[in-house]
């Protein structure tokens, strides 16, 4: 039986598994929202700005590991998009993106909301399509799932012309869909694994290095086998946090820009680094030239691009991190027993805990004490102390971010949703529509900015209409902080356009859309009130006035090498 | 270092933009770049020219083969290569000056694909020294219009 290019989308959807979407409906995409209502087992999210669309598509999948999906329409839904495609491509998010184009004859005619939307995204997606026959719609969909999922995951974009979804045809889903262009390593070479195994074998001063790569394809159970086995103490990027627990004792914390003293110390005095699913991009190694000067460098990616893209490597490891750490996991005891391992490093340890308690992760605590400022790590210590470290956290990106990640002290992998590589403000709020949505019962907190939260705050409307009970708690010193740390530290404190004095009445603001608010002003009320908001049971904004001018340390400067860290 | 690179991808629309946006958005250089469909059902052959380091030849390689649409990516620097280029060249041609640029075009082996009173256009085959040579011994007749295809390349047969 033939059926329409509107109704082959739906039924591949579901062949994919796709329960939810989110989206914004347009003239281009009308007949797709037409067929999309005698879909009820598809859940459509109807945001508020199509860049939420994909922010929360992204939230659902880095919080359950699945492919994110939305529909928007052409022109300017499309264009919307792009943010949010390019956030989810710089973190390897598996997202497929459907947008709404004009009738096929009408392309390159500068139609109504035309716009080369398969021209715009190209540097930004993994791959992307333009579907010109119906004949193809299927084959088309099943690749871009495949593609978005498979190898190095990412965000594929599909351009659907609104004749196309018209035309009819067979419904033919692929039983497999052969690529003789795209065929991701998967398996690790095992000549590279014994290589690995033999620098770890002689190293005296190693250091397990996860990134966002270990978390993405749900290698944080081997990796931790394998730090304890081999008693190796464990370091992380900002996308890494909660691949290793943050309460045990070989976790040494993030490394990096804003990273703990101990942690850049570490790499730094690393001899052998065993890097899994990190791409060393510019906030982590600070200068390349002085970047882990000591260490053999073993690098563990699923993609050959990120190996000696940046920093130059001893072992190269392609395949996924899974296969990676269980193959080198399985040949550790061949020339040495677990008792020789748990001693190896005991030096090395010891050291490393010195440096831990030389200088700790810490913050004038003095001003809070008074009485009457609260400092914003002190938000992030009371809302780990609460949330007893079981919820889900996304974050805006700046100093929340940043005091987020380092005092939340992630315990599970999938628990921090924050935009990593591209900084997106804004990205936060709709993440949280979309964890929220993926995990209905669990705690899930949006820890925001004055700045960042009122880049998407429109969102309100569509966490209300949906009865989510997303915790938005934002850490309000009416400045975009981060920037003015810098204009404070780098710009002798010309606070040229990042004081934000002027701004909506939180509390009021959130009674508006039919939330609850908070605020919270005085240390004392901290907890008290921060356990209250937590308990509702609708959407509810925290509003916590901080310590204006609070700044994350410790800091490497951009440019400097991880040994110059300005310190508390 | 100058880096020939022999790319088979799938002949599909948009291929040459992913391909061309790559060198551009890395800030890798393209000295020139050749595309045309092969024996081969819904494959095109493209002899990419660049310059760079090793490491930076090694990035180029593994970016181009990270495109989904790029089946092959095999570099030709180092190999046995055979390499071509073609160029047709319309010259100024009166009367007087017609002879000499024929004996020229004989030297280099240059075919005349196109004459008329005042100009002569001619089709040469070659390394890029030697389309350089014969451009050079041409300028000062006048030289009307150039049109190259840039390098062109293949791996010998290793017998």
């Amino acid at each position: 039986m033939e059926i329409t290019g509107a109704q082959i989308l739906f039924q591949s959807l579901k062949k994919e598994h796709v329960d939810l979407i989110f989206g914004y409906p347009g003239g281009a995409v009308i007949d797709l929202y037409d067929e999309l209502s005698r879909h009820p087992d598809i859940k459509h999210i109807l945001v508020r700005h199509e860049q939420t669309a994909v922010h929360a598509a992204d939230g659902y999948a880095r919080a359950t590991g699945k492919v994110g999906c939305c529909l928007v329409t052409s022109g300017p839904g499309a264009t919307n998009t792009v943010t949010g495609i390019a956030t989810a491509y710089c973190d390897s998010i598996p997202l497929v993106v459907f947008t709404g184009q004009v009738p096929c004859k009408l392309i390159g005619n500068d139609a109504f909301q035309e716009v080369d939307i398969v021209g715009i995204t190209r540097p930004c997606t993994k791959h992307n399509f333009l579907v010109k026959d119906v004949r193809q719609l299927a084959k088309v969909i099943r690749q871009a799932f495949h593609i978005a999922r498979s190898g190095r995951p990412g965000p594929v974009l599909v351009d659907l012309p609104k004749d196309v979804m018209l035309q009819k045809t067979e419904f033919n889903w692929p039983k497999k869909i052969p690529m003789r262009s795209y065929n991701p390593t998967s398996d690790p070479n095992p000549n590279h694994l014994h290589l690995a195994m033999k620098y770890l074998r002689e190293a005296k001063c190693p250091v397990l290095f996860a990134g966002g790569g270990v978390i993405a394809s749900d290698a944080s159970q081997h990796l931790s086998a394998l730090a304890k086995d081999l008693r190796l103490p464990v370091v992380a990027t900002l996308m890494g946090l909660g691949a290793f627990p943050a309460h045990e004792e070989l976790w040494f914390g993030m490394v990096g820009m804003h990273g703990v003293y101990v942690a850049n110390k570490a790499v730094n005095n690393a001899d052998v680094i065993m890097a899994v699913g990190v791409r060393f991009d510019d906030r982590v190694t600070g200068k390349l030239s002085s970047f882990a000067p000591k260490a053999k460098i073993i690098h563990i990616d699923i993609d050959p691009t990120s190996i000696r893209k940046n920093v130059r490597v001893h072992v190269p490891v392609v395949g996924t991190a899974p296969k990676a750490l269980k193959g080198i996991h399985e040949i550790a005891f061949e020339h040495m027993r677990p008792e020789e391992w748990q001693a190896k490093h005991a030096a090395w340890l010891r050291q490393l805990a010195s440096w831990r308690s030389e200088q700790p992760l810490d913050y004038n605590k003095k001003d809070g004490q008074n009485g009457k400022i609260i400092k914003p790590q002190a938000v992030i210590e009371c809302l780990h102390k609460l949330t007893k470290g079981d919820a889900i956290i996304t974050t805006e990106v700046g100093q929340n971010q940043m005091w987020t990640a380092q005092f939340y002290g992630f315990a599970k992998a999938r628990t921090l949703l924050t935009s990593g590589g591209l900084g997106t403000m804004g990205y936060g709020f709709p993440a949280a529509i979309g964890a929220q949505l993926a995990f209905p019962g669990k705690l899930v907190v949006d820890v925001a900015g004055d700045g960042s939260i009122q880049m998407n705050i429109q969102e309100l409307a569509t966490a209300v209409c949906h009865k989510l009970p997303i915790k938005i708690l934002i850490l309000n010193n009416a400045y975009l902080g981060m920037v003015r740390q810098w204009q404070e530290l780098f710009y002798e404190r010309n606070y040229c356009s990042t004081c934000m004095e002027a701004q909506p009445d939180f509390v009021k603001l959130a009674e508006a859309y039919g939330a609850e608010g908070f605020r919270i002003e005085r240390p004392k009320d901290l907890e008290p009130i921060m356990a209250k908001a937590l308990r509702s049971s609708s959407t509810t904004i925290i509003d916590v006035r901080v310590a204006r001018e609070e700044n994350v340390y410790p800091m490497v400067p951009a440019g400097a090498g991880l040994d110059e860290m300005l310190l508390v | 270092m100058r880096h020939v690179l022999s790319v088979r991808v799938e002949n599909e629309p948009g291929v040459l933009s992913r391909v061309a946006g790559l060198f551009s958005g890395r800030g890798f250089n393209i000295e020139s770049l050749n595309v045309a469909p092969t024996f081969e059902e819904g494959v095109s052959h493209m002899t990419i020219v660049t310059y760079g380091d090793e490491q930076i030849l090694e990035q180029i390689t593994k970016q181009l083969h990270k495109l989904i649409p790029v089946i092959t990516v095999d570099s030709l620097a180092g190999a046995s290569v055979v390499e071509r280029e073609m160029m047709f060249l319309k010259v100024r041609a009166e009367d007087s000056r017609r002879g000499e640029i024929l004996r020229i075009a004989e030297i280099f082996r240059c075919k005349v694909i196109d004459v008329s009173m005042v100009e002569l256009t001619l089709e040469a085959t070659g390394d890029k020294e030697k389309l350089d040579a014969v451009v050079k011994l041409l300028q000062r007749f006048g030289i009307k219009e150039i049109a190259r295809t840039g390098a062109m390349a293949m791996c010998r047969s290793m017998e």
